[in-house]
Parts: structure tokens; sequence; C-alpha cells
């Protein structure tokens, strides 16, 4: 390896300098260092100390050692420093060389490492570079699929479209086809009649035969086809046709000045709104002044003619000036939308809670209600068709005739039992009473025959005789004590104009006759 | 409300004159005509072959019966019973007959669409017409009867020629932009003609009485366009019906689309009141079901019914229609104004038992009326803003703004209405079935009746 010859050339360059400094500084700087070493380790007081001293560590690096002590003599062993320095020489030249290895070493792995570095470097721009040309790869990626999907999309309409067309031409065809059967049929009839008329001998004439002529509908005579009705014939189209557009263009004049009407109406509105809401806003000194350039505007155009409006400009203006102050409407509105908002939102909640609640509540009020009418409605409509569609069962029927007058006929019932029982009464009192008269007709009878024998006796008795007209008496005053009544009641009749006493009719009197008579007067009256 | 007993018709052909006294019917090769009040039969012609069409003249005096088969048309005055005309078209056929507005012209249009014959009455004079176009309405009247618009083909190319009705006088003869004229008609001010293509295109163009192209109208392209045209009586809108189950209304002003009504299957409008027929069947005993009672019992199969109203949202039963045949049973096909322009009814085929009202004025739907079979006809009272409708049983319906009404039509045999009429004056209305005709008067104004089992919905 270059690098390692190098490094040794540099080593043994390193060394070859190095002993010749050395040895230019055995010379020179070794009296120094001698100097140096004498003056601070060795003097001649401490030799012996030194002698220890550095037999301790020549024994330490694991030579022989130097001095013994036993020798008893400072004297030192010549044969054992020298090869005590001659092995300190060596482990000083094996130091070096060890010393340059390591040094080559060290160059060596730090130029591996440089080398490292370098080609770690190099893979990692590499690395960029190629993450980078992924990335690049999977967008153009991305978009070769989206381009994919809308190629299919494409595809699939483009493919509806084929097959939209094809339907079309199918029946596009299906129908030429149809014509072309018909038109061929035709053909064949029209061969087939040609023939038949070539065949035939016999052409049928066309001939009209009318018993009379009619005349014309409107009664006129019909005229020759001159120049003149021709012209006449083209006038009146051209007329009709004038007439039509005339008229198209009177109601379309009037649509017109309606819809001006109406626009100018608005403009106006719009203009007196903006007005009106003029101290409300805080920037408007441009809007004053627009509206008030609106206003004398609007004297201004309705103090010109209506006409004046049909031309192009005017009508320009118009729809112009509507469609500002519109804009102005409809910016002023957002403005109060918007400034409505804030208040929602800076007003206490409460109140505005409350106010939504109310709100839903009545609307969740009226709706239950709405639904309860439809309910009803339903049912009602449900029940009434029922009515008029079930199919006819008769107990049902009859159950459900009367159902809406049971209460009634309940009540009715019990009137009726109650009015039978009267009437019940009512006849046993009428029998009662019948029976009463017939027996007050019998006791009248008896009580007449009874008064006749005794007028008859006083009669034929005119003498003070009195005692045959007790019997009779006892008789009658039996009888009268029944009938002190019937006496007042003989008086009356009397009073009228029946004689009662001449015929008794043995025939009951009705009830009502015997009430008065009998100067009853009914107790029990029954009003209903 | 009153029904009359029932009348024998053939091929639905049953008119009320246009003065409102008559009626005339069909009875195969008979014509009956009947005071309308009394139904007294008042006339009663023989024409020489069963009759496929009849038509009153305008002034309500004389009728015309053609025969198709036989190339025939016969004429009855009402007035002169012993007057009589007959028209033989010969060997060329006939195809259609019509009356001309004045009452005094017979347009015939011959076999093959080779030329419209038009024969006077009051001159025996003849004039021909010729490349009329065979097409689903290829002429049509003004409604004050000056002129005729007549739908014509020649080289390939599309005309329209406008005649005077006065003497038949070419007034203008322009070609239109159309690839295959389907239809043409008036506006009632009798100032615009709008011209419709065929479904294959869809384009509606709007010509002046002078002949000038005033608009063009075209939604979209390529699929199948206009199924049906109407106007509003008062000209303000033109309905354009397709066969994108939509309806779209141009105004009068600048023939621009004002609005679009879509028919869905699930309705969320909260505003429209959706009328749902529900049929009660009566509740039969076991007893009940001897044959006495089945002979004579027409009740136990005239299931009652009554209309319910349902909350949104409803779902609306779609029929899919069969993508491979032509004409396809889908799109708008019918609609109608009523005679104050204010409500619009429409029918979509592939929904055929639902019929949509709209109102005009908020241009939004107001009512659905969801029946439990197919509708086959409706129809606005002429008067009033009243709806009668009928599905091919024997009930009648009636819709307006303030409810709806279900009509069962007392009639022995089950008389299953297939089609309806009104009456000019809006207060009777003349109920067709297969081969019977029933009358239906309404005595009170305003249909507030009472029927045999009613609901009043509000």
């Amino acid at each position: 390896m270059p690098e390692s010859s190098l490094v040794k050339d540099i080593c043994s360059s390193s060394i070859e300098c190095r002993p010749s400094p050395l040895r230019q500084s055995s010379q020179s700087s070794l009296p120094l260092h001698r100097n140096y070493m004498l003056s601070t380790f060795c003097t001649e007081k401490n030799v012996q100390e030194c002698l220890s001293h550095i037999s301790q560590e020549v024994s330490s690096l694991g030579l022989p050692p130097v001095w013994m002590e036993s020798g008893g003599s400072s004297e030192m062993n010549v044969v054992a420093v020298l090869n005590c320095i001659y092995d300190l020489i060596q482990l000083h030249r094996r130091g070096l060389r060890t010393l340059e290895n390591m040094e080559v070493e060290q160059l060596k792995s730090s130029s591996n490492l440089d080398y490292l570095q370098l080609t770690s470097t190099q893979l990692k721009e590499q690395l960029e570079l190629s993450k980078r040309e992924n990335t690049g790869l999977l967008e153009r990626e991305r978009q070769l699929q989206l381009k994919v999907k809308s190629l299919q999309n494409c595809l699939k309409n483009e493919k509806e479209e084929v097959q939209k067309l094809q339907n079309i031409i199918a029946s596009r065809a299906s129908q030429y086809n149809h014509e072309m059967k018909r038109k061929e049929r035709e053909f064949n009839k029209l061969r087939e009649r040609l023939n038949q008329l070539l065949v035939d001998k016999k052409e049928k004439k066309q001939a009209i035969d009318v018993l009379n002529n009619i005349g014309r509908a409107d009664g006129k005579r019909s005229l020759w086809k001159t120049e003149k009705t021709e012209a006449k014939h083209e006038g009146e189209m051209y007329k009709t046709l004038l007439s039509d557009y005339d008229i198209r263009q009177r109601e379309l004049l009037l649509e017109n000045a309606e819809l001006k009407k109406v626009l100018q109406q608005m403009k106006k509105d719009m203009v007196s709104i903006l007005s009106s809401k003029k101290p409300t806003l805080k920037d408007d000194q441009h809007q004053d002044d627009d509206i008030q350039a609106d206003l004398e505007e609007e004297v201004f155009d309705s103090s010109k003619e209506s006409v004046e409006l049909y031309c192009v400009h005017a009508r320009e203006k118009l729809t112009n000036s509507i469609r500002l102050q519109w804009r102005r409407l409809k910016s002023h509105v957002e403005r109060l939308d918007n400034q409505g908002s804030l208040h929602v939102i800076g007003r206490s909640k409460n109140t505005d809670a409350v106010s939504r609640e109310t709100h839903e509540e009545e609307m969740d009020r009226l709706k239950l209600e709405i639904q309860q009418c439809k309910d009803f409605i339903q049912t009602q409509h449900q029940l009434l068709q029922q009515q008029l569609s079930s199919p006819y069962d008769e107990e049902k029927a009859s159950l459900l005739s009367d159902c809406y007058m049971l209460q009634e006929k309940e009540r009715f019932r019990d009137e009726w039992k109650t009015l039978e029982e009267q009437r019940k009464i009512f006849e046993r009192e009428r029998r009662n009473f019948t029976e009463a008269a017939i027996r007050l007709s019998h006791e009248r009878k008896a009580f007449e025959d009874d008064r006749a024998t005794w007028l008859k006796h006083q009669f034929l008795n005119l003498s003070p005789f009195a005692d045959s007209n007790k019997p009779q008496m006892s008789k009658s005053k039996s009888a009268f004590l029944i009938s002190s009544a019937p006496e007042k009641l003989i008086k009356r009749p009397s009073d009228t104009t029946s004689p009662t006493p001449r015929c008794v009719p043995l025939t009951s009197p009705s009830t009502a006759e015997l009430y008065p008579t009998l100067c009853l007067v009914p107790e029990n009256r029954y009003s209903v | 409300m009153n029904f009359s007993e029932v009348f024998k018709q053939s091929n639905q052909l049953c008119k009320v004159s246009p003065d409102g006294k008559y009626l005339a019917t069909c009875v195969q090769y008979r014509l009956v005509v009947r005071d309308v009040s009394t139904l007294q039969i008042l006339q009663l012609y023989t024409c020489l072959d069963q009759i496929s069409h009849m038509d009153w003249s305008s002034d309500s005096l004389f009728i015309l019966c053609a025969m198709y088969k036989r190339g025939l048309v016969q004429v009855w005055s009402l007035e002169q019973p012993d007057w009589h005309c007959k028209i033989d078209e010969g060997s060329i056929g006939l195809v259609s007959s019509r009356w001309s507005p004045d009452g005094r012209h017979i347009l015939n249009t011959t076999e093959f669409h080779l030329r419209v014959t038009v024969w006077s009455l009051c001159t025996k004079a003849v004039s021909y017409i010729k490349y009329p176009k065979a097409c689903q309405k290829g002429i049509d009247f003004s409604r004050d009867g000056c002129y005729m618009a007549l739908a014509e083909r020649r080289d390939c190319k599309d005309y329209v020629s406008v005649f005077v009705c006065d003497d038949w006088h070419l007034l203008r003869h322009f070609e239109t932009e159309t690839q295959d004229l389907a239809g043409l008609e008036w506006s009632p001010n009798g100032c615009v003609l709008a011209v419709w293509d065929s479904c294959l295109e869809y384009k509606v163009l709007l010509y002046s009485l002078d002949g000038r192209l005033l608009s063009t109208y075209s939604a979209y392209e390529w699929s199948l366009g206009v199924k049906s045209v109407t106007w509003s009586p008062s000209s303000q809108f033109l309905a354009i019906g397709s066969y994108d189950e939509k309806v779209r209304i141009l105004n009068h002003i600048t023939w621009k689309k004002i609005a679009q009504f879509e028919h869905i299957a699930t309705i969320n409008n909260t505003k429209a009141v959706v009328y749902k027929e529900v049929e009660k069947r009566p509740a039969v005993g076991s007893d009940d079901l001897s044959l006495h009672n089945i002979t004579i019992g027409t009740t136990l199969f005239n299931t009652q019914s009554k209309y319910e109203i349902c909350p949104p949202p409803v779902q609306v039963p779609v029929v899919k229609p069969d993508p491979d045949r032509a004409n396809p049973k889908i799109g708008v096909s019918t609609l109608a104004f009523s005679s104050d322009s204010r409500y619009l009814a429409t029918k979509n085929d592939n929904m055929a038992s639902v019929v949509w009202v709209w109102d005009m004025q908020k241009m939004s739907l107001l009512a659905v009326l969801e029946q439990t079979s197919a509708v086959r006809c409706f129809q606005w009272d002429p008067r009033r803003p009243r709806l009668a409708l009928c599905t091919g049983n024997t009930k009648l319906y009636l819709w307006s703004p303030a409810g709806c009404v279900s009509v069962q039509v007392p009639t022995e045999g089950g008389f299953q209405v297939q089609s309806l009429n009104w009456h000019c004056c809006g207060e009777t209305l003349i109920l067709l079935g297969k081969d019977q005709l029933c009358l239906c008067d309404d005595e009170k104004i305003g249909g507030n009746t009472p029927l045999q089992i009613l609901n009043f919905t509000c």
C-alpha cells in the first residue's frame, strides 16, 4: 500500500531523523540533560539513594538488578550497569519502534477513516438522490393513476354514449324499415291496381248525381276568377295578418305599461324605505346625496309624459336606477341582518331563549292541534265511508237504525207508561162516574116516582091525613140523602130547558156532561 | 246525472250537429238523425253500403256519408229529406272524404293519395289538387273557414299550398324545410301555420299566413322526435309532445320554449294532487251466487270505484315498450288544452293509465289521475274547465279543479265506454261503446251532482 509505504518512509525518515537529533543532542543536549538530570536527580550526597532508586526502577522494569546491597560498598557493578544501560537502550529502541509502528498504524487508520468518511458522504448523497428520485417516481405514479381513472370514466361515458347512439340507430332503423315496408306494400297495391285497370275494360268514370243544385252558404253568387279577385284575396290575407299583429302589439303595449308602472312603484317604495332608514345608518353621507338625487329625479320623471318612457334611453335609465336601488336595499338589509345577529349575541340569553322557546312551544302546540283536527276529520271521514259502504246486515241495521233515538225512546216509553196508568185510573173513575150517574138516574127516577106518588097522595089525600107518605118519605129521604145535590141540579136543568122529570134517559151520559151536572171539579187533572 | 237509454251505432260514428240540435248516428248502412233533447228519431236515411265516415256540414243542414269500399259519397239534406246527392269516384277509389268549411264543397282524397277532388254541390263543378301528401295530418282548415293548408310532396320535397276556400284559389305555395312532413295545423287565430316533421327528426316550423318562415324549433337531434302537436285555444301557446316523454311549450311572441313538462315515474311534487282510482268489490255472500243473481246482477261484476288522494312520493306504473318495434308506445301522444287555455291534459304512452293535468298559469303540474286500466279517451268540456275521460270500462270519470268523480254508467249488460264527446254546450256527454251509444246529461251547472258512488275530494 502506497500509504503504508509512505508512512513507513516517513517513519524510517523519522527514525533516521530521530537518532540524528538524538546524536546531536547526545553531545550537546546530553550534557545539558545530564546536567539537568544530575542537578536534579543525583548529587554526590544522595548516590546511595539514587542507586537504590535506580535499581528499584530497573528491577521494576524486569531487568537484573544493578546494585546489590550486600556488596557493602557503594561501588556499582559496572557490567551490570552497562547491561542495564544496554537493556534500557534496547527497551528504548523497542519502545521507539513500537511507537513508530503505532504512529504508522494511526496514520493508516486515520487515512482509512478519511476514506470511509468520504465514501460515507458520497453514499449519503447517493441515498438522498435516490430518495428524491423515488418520491418523484411515486408522484408520477400517482398522477398516472389519476389519469387512468379519468380515462376510465371517459371510457365509460363514451361507452354509454355509444350505447345510446346504438339505441337511437336501432330505433331509427326499425322506423325506416317500417316505412319501407309500408311504402312497398303501397307500391304493390298500386301495381295491382294498375294491372287491374289495364285489364278492366269497363272504366268507371267519376260522376256526381245531385237532385238539384243548392245555393251557396252565404247566399251570394260566385264570382269569376279574375285578377281582381286574386288581389282581393291577397288583400284580405294581409288584412288578417295585420289585424292579428295589431292586436298583439296592443296587448304587448298594455303589458309593457303595466310592468313599467310596477317598476316605478317598486322604485318609489325602495327609495322611500331607504330614505326612511336614513337616521339609523351611520355611514351614508353619499347615500343621502344619492337619495336626494333620486327624489329629484322622481319629481322630474313624474312631470314627464309617460310617452317619453318609451324611448330606449328612458327605459335603460329606469332599469338602471331600479338595479341601483335594489342593490342598495340589499346591502341595507344585509347590514340590518348583521346588526340584528350582533344584537342577538349581545343580548342576555334568557330573553332570547325564552322568546325562541315560547315560539317553539307555540309552534308545537299549533302542530299538535292541527294533527288532532286532521285525525278527527280522518275518523269522521272513515266513519262516514263505513256508513255508506258497509254491507247490509239486518240485525245490525235494525239495532243501529234507532241508535240515536234510544234515549228519547226510553223517555217516551216511561211517559207512555205513566200515561197508560193515568188512563187506567181515568177509565176507572169514568166507570165509577158512569155507575154513579146510572145510580143517580135510577135514584132520580125513584125520587120522581116517589114525588109523583107523594103528590098523587097529597092530591088524592087533600085531607089532613099524612100517614101513608112516611114510607115514601123515608124512601125519598134516603133518596134525598144521596140526591141532595140532584135537587139542585134538577132545578138547574129546569132553568135551562130540559125537563128532566119527564123522561130520564137510561143511557149513561158521558163523563163530560156529568162533571158540570155533578158540580164536581175533577180533582185529578192531568196536564200532559 | 241522467243517463239516456242505449242506442245502437256502428263504427263509432256518432256526431252532434254544429248548432247542437241534432245527433246523427250510423247503424251499418243507415243514418239516424235524432233530436238531442228528446232523442226522438227525426230522420232516417239509407245508404248504399256500410258507412265508413259521416260528418255534418258547418251549417248543420247536410250530412255526408262516405263508403270507402264502394268509392261512394252520399249527401243527405235535413231540410228536404227527398233531396239526394251521390258522388261516385269510380275506379280511382276513395280514401277520405270531408266537407269544406262553407258546407257546399266536398273534398275527396282518392286512393293512393293520387289527387284531391273538390266537388261543388252548388255548381256540380270539379277541381283537382295534385300531389297531396299521405301523412298523419295533410289537410287543415283555418278556424274561420277562410283558408285551407294542404301538404304536398313533389320530387322528394315537401311543399305547403294555401288555398282560399271561397273559390279554391291558390294563395301561396312554398317549400318547407322538413325531411318528411308529418302534419300541419293552423293556429286558432288563423295567422300562423305550424308544420312538423316525422318522428325521425325533431323539427317544428312556424309559417305565417303569407308563407314566410317565422321560426324553427328543434329540441334535440337523432332521437325520435315529435309525437303530437296542439295549439292552445287562445293561440298563445303551442304544445309539442315528443318521444322523450316531455312536453315543450312555445310562446307565440318569440316562438321559443318557455316551459318543459316532464312525465317522471316518481312524483315528488307536493303541490300536485295525485288521484288514484281504487276499486271496491261489493261483498258477496255465498248464498247470492245463485244462477238467478248472476244472470241479472250486473252489479256483481260492476265493481264500484272511487278516488283516493295519495301523498307524495307516488310511483306511477310504467310499461317499457318493445325497443325493436317501430312507433314505440312511449312518449306524449295526446295533448289537450282546456277551452280557457288554463289547463293542459297530457297522456304519456308508457304510462298509459295516467292522465296528467298541468296548470298553464303557474306552468307546473296540477293533478295526476291514475286509473286502473289504460286511458282510452279524454276531452275537455267546451264551456268550462272540466275533463271527462274513459278507460274502456263501465265508468265515466270527471275531473275539475274542485275534485274528481267516478260515475258508473247505469246500463244493463255492461256498457263499455270506449270514447266520448262533449256536446258543444258542455252539458251533455256522448258516450260511445263498441256498438252502442249513450247520452249523459248533467242537470246542475258545475257538475255537483248526486252520484252513485261519490267521492268528492278537495
